[in-house]
């Protein structure tokens, strides 16, 4: 058996778990990154539109800072979030995009001068600062105060992607390539590392490590339509789970983005929203003022995609030959734009559409689009139940995010969490007990369990289809458990779901050739992708209200009182059919926001006794420190700053204000 | 808006694949061949994935975005190197032929290892930017940059490293050590990024040869099969003329 020793092992080569291997190896350690795929061809590469930073370069962007950041992540997750991480998170953020820009990222610039702009359906003109002249733009997006979205044309993600994977083979990182791992090796209270096989020979063989940081993106592909890539199978999320120890939270909170195309969920950026563009119905009519008079197309995405279904409900979608759809229309924003600034959308329609989106509206509904839940971890990025286990990015739950992501934040987060997340990694590597002594006889077991498993699917007698299953999977979770649930559908799907993952157990192969082998991976990962759909499913069931994107009908209601918690799923036995779910409260006493209305989506939700409590108190605080400068109140309000490691904590400058 | 009309029959394609798996013992290169019927929007993703589902379990092929902006689906189609994942049947002929691209190591049927060549030529080139200074102040305002040059920057960036003009080019087929054009885009990249410290005498280290810019024989092959319409062939005609200024200053 092979045996590869790192310090740090980094389960996934994204923006993420590439940012973690290169603040390690800065640090002093040495990582290897594994990747199922050759880094750069990573989702991270999809995101379109843009990182949130609040430099405030833009005109539109004076006035941003860390505070209105915060609000509005902590208001985008329906309070669901860890406003602590939220601080650290919204303070590193700039420093990402300044760090990132160092490093070669052509960030759009601001160019001084009037331009003009589409909002709200009209022309407007505005003016840009001299003084910001050459500094990085920012644009509009969903649920945001203040234009804070840097971007690269519409490249943003590829561009990111493109840079941090130069820097991190600059720094000699070796990425061991087309490797999955199966299976974190594990004694119940510490991780050392993983069983990997190489997806083209099949061979197995153990990555031992001091630390592992599982930075695997999202679980997209549990939907039938996603704008996810084909990779984003969840497979980090279930290397926790099936250690049984470590769990996963609030997995039942599913983002759907409003537009993915008709019928293959591939994106469009938010940024065309955000750039002007509007929803029309099968009348042509702008239909999001009706039920959002206030923020519009750029309300948050679960409300939007909401709404989007509503109106569909309502029989006001398109019939068209691939299903009903409403349209996005950016023909009003000019084939200049479009072809300047929003090209990756015209590559897309005319591609897979065969439309020319400066003369034809783009067909889109909602698709599953991003994965709040994750792997648990406290601040650090360290799970709390497996020492040695780290979590960064999508596949994270540490949790910025609460139940609903604003557009923006998650290419952010990647970025953010990984120069945070790395240099915890460092600490906790170079602190002498957390020297890895490796039982290798363990390593041996996991090794042995893992080829015994795959053995079974090659050799044994089973007689299920691993491809049937995994659509029938697909059918449940988006029938089921899309954006509007209820407890009868929600009951029936689990029942499902139990179902299937029983049969997935008696899978058999028609190909069996243990090395490249589609189906082979089909059947291994559809039995642990069972699994996370019944945490999604199951978690969605218990909770009986609605919040940020998980929206019951029968429970149409945020209920403070019962529910502002995050859920812990962990998968205890390898026989049960369902997780155990626990439930960890956020504790309003500490919260900087106390929970409110999200200024945009239903007003109606059901307090919290603390809150009216906390609301005076931190009102209290805010009159008594009137004239105090902004951080002086924010420390007073809810202290953070000691969470970050130092060399973050340094107050972030911006073009006429200093460092105030 | 005009609706797209439905089509009533579907034509029956025959998609044959260049199949070969190096590591399977008595495996041979040979063509096979596999009759689809053709569905609406029909792209070689979803008819690769129907025929490995439904018909041969055993075919191997790579997708990851199906979006058309990774870059891992580059194959021949027609024996013209393109992305899969966005190339629609309907435009294509009854009869289609698949095969890997030429020009990197096979890993089996129609996934081939870019992954190892595109690491190997960004080693060598040293793709990133050699900045300045060593440690940043990450919280003082960025360097400030001209708009305009921002957006050349990331013209020559929207490279996805799929490989196309590797196998579209003539040069590489016949010089394995040849960076090809997307080495070059690389080296013109950075020249043009002034943050990268770098010298003309530097790049002239790096692609001052026949196996850097002067071995392209300038027949556009990479251009003209480039998935992201880059400008190429100026951008390595201008490294060349660069790159041969130097050649001189150097006697």
């Amino acid at each position: 058996m092979k045996v590869i020793y790192s310090d740090v092992l980094v389960i996934g080569g994204g923006l993420a778990g590439l940012r973690v291997a290169i603040g390690a190896r800065q640090r002093g350690l040495d990582p290897i990154i594994l990747s199922l795929v050759p880094p750069k061809r990573s989702h991270s590469a999809a995101a379109q539109g843009g990182m949130q930073a609040s430099l405030a370069n833009v005109t539109r962007g004076i006035g941003d800072n860390e505070d209105v950041h915060f609000a509005d992540t902590v208001r985008g997750s329906d309070w669901g979030a860890d406003q602590e991480v939220v601080r650290m998170f919204v303070h590193a953020a700039p420093q990402a995009a300044r760090e990132l820009a160092a490093w070669g990222v052509p960030w759009s610039r601001v160019r001084p001068g009037d331009r003009e702009i589409v909002a709200n359906g009209q022309r407007v003109t505005i003016t840009e600062r001299a003084e910001a002249a050459g500094l990085i733009a920012q644009r509009d997006f969903g649920g945001t105060k203040k234009w804070r979205t840097c971007y690269v044309s519409d490249g943003t993600g590829h561009a990111m992607l493109s840079t941090m994977g130069d820097r991190a083979i600059a720094h000699a990182i070796p990425v061991h390539e087309r490797k999955e791992a199966l299976a974190l090796v594990h004694d119940g209270s510490r991780c050392y590392g993983a069983v990997v096989r190489d997806l083209t020979t099949g061979e197995l063989s153990a990555y031992v490590a001091r630390a592992t940081v599982v930075a695997t993106g999202g679980a997209g592909r549990l939907y039938g339509v996603t704008t996810n890539a084909v990779i984003c199978e969840g497979m980090g999320h279930a290397l926790a789970l099936e250690t049984g120890v470590a769990p996963l939270g609030n997995m039942e909170a599913v983002q759907f983005h409003p537009t993915a195309i008709v019928p293959t969920g591939i994106l469009v950026t938010e940024g065309c929203r955000g750039d002007g563009g509007l929803l029309r119905d099968v009348d042509g009519h702008r239909f999001m003022p009706d039920y959002e008079p206030e923020k519009k197309e750029l309300a948050s995405r679960d409300v939007v995609s909401r709404r989007m279904e509503e109106h569909i409900r309502k029989g006001k979608g398109v019939k068209g030959r691939f299903g009903t759809h409403l349209w996005l229309d950016i023909t009003l924003l000019g084939r200049q734009h479009i072809e300047h600034n929003l090209r990756e959308v015209k590559e897309i329609c005319e591609y897979f559409l065969g439309i020319d989106p400066a003369e034809q509206w783009i067909p889109v509904r909602p698709a599953q689009h991003y994965t709040m839940g994750g792997v648990r971890t406290n601040h650090t990025g360290e799970s709390p139940w497996l020492k040695g286990l780290f979590a960064a990015g999508e596949a994270a739950c540490w949790d910025m995010h609460g139940f609903n992501r604003l557009g923006g934040n998650s290419v952010a987060e990647t970025v953010v969490a990984g120069m945070i997340v790395s240099e915890f990694v460092a600490d906790f590597c170079q602190r002498p007990e957390n020297r890895v002594d490796v039982p290798m006889g363990l390593v041996d077991d996991f090794v042995r369990r893992e080829q015994g498993k795959l053995d079974l699917l090659l050799e044994g007698r089973g007689s299920e289809s691993a491809d049937a299953l995994r659509s029938a999977m697909l059918h449940v979770m988006t029938e089921k458990v899309g954006i509007f649930r209820t407890g009868a559908d929600l009951a029936a799907g689990v029942e499902e779901l139990q179902g299937l993952l029983v049969r997935s157990r008696h899978i058999g192969l028609r190909h069996k050739a243990p090395g490249a082998n589609l189906e082979l991976v089909v059947a291994y990962r559809t039995q642990k992708m069972l699994k996370l759909a019944l945490a999604t499913a199951y978690g969605a069931l218990q909770r009986t209200e609605s919040r940020g994107a998980h929206f019951r009908e029968d429970y149409p209601q945020r209920d403070d009182r019962q529910w502002l918690s995050r859920t812990l799923a962990f998968w205890r036995g390898e026989d049960d059919t369902l997780p155990t779910l626990e439930y960890e409260p956020l504790d309003i006493k500490r919260m900087e926001l106390p929970p409110g209305w999200r200024g945009y989506g239903a007003k109606d939700y059901i307090d919290h006794p603390d809150t009216a409590k906390r609301a005076a108190e931190v009102e209290r605080v805010r009159n008594e420190m009137a004239g105090a400068d902004r951080f002086a109140v924010q420390q007073a309000l809810m202290p953070w700053e000691g969470m970050l490691p130092p060399r973050f904590r340094g107050r972030n400058e911006r073009v006429g204000e200093g460092r105030a | 808006m005009s609706e797209n009309t439905v089509t009533a029959s579907h034509r029956r394609l025959t998609i044959r694949v260049l199949r070969y798996n190096p590591r399977e013992p008595g495996s041979e290169p040979r063509i096979q061949e596999y009759p689809l019927e053709e569905g609406d929007g029909m792209t070689l993703f979803i008819a690769l994935n129907e025929i490995r589902e439904k018909q041969d379990p055993s075919l191997v092929f790579d997708f990851v975005c199906r979006a058309g902006i990774c870059g891992s689906c580059a194959m021949l189609i027609n024996g013209r190197p393109g992305l899969a994942c966005r190339t629609q049947t309907k435009n294509l002929g009854p009869e289609i032929m698949l095969a890997p691209l030429p020009g990197f190591e096979l890993i089996a049927d129609l996934a081939v290892n870019t992954g190892k060549w595109m690491r190997g030529m960004s080693e060598r080139l040293e793709t990133w930017v050699h900045t300045r200074e060593q440690e940043v102040d990450l919280t003082r305002l960025e360097e400030r940059m001209d708009p305009e040059l921002a957006e050349q920057i990331y013209e020559l960036d929207r490279c996805i490293e799929c490989g196309c003009c590797i196998a579209g080019c003539a040069t590489a087929q016949m010089r394995p050590g040849f960076v090809g054009a997307v080495g070059l885009s690389k080296i013109a990249r950075f020249r043009l990024d002034p943050r990268d410290a770098r010298t003309d005498a530097e790049y002239y280290e790096l692609v001052g040869d026949d196996n850097g810019v002067f071995g392209c024989m300038s027949l556009l092959g990479c251009q003209d099969v480039c998935p992201k319409d880059l400008p190429l062939q100026a951008r390595i005609a201008y490294v060349r003329r660069q790159m041969a200024k130097q050649g001189f200053t150097r006697g």
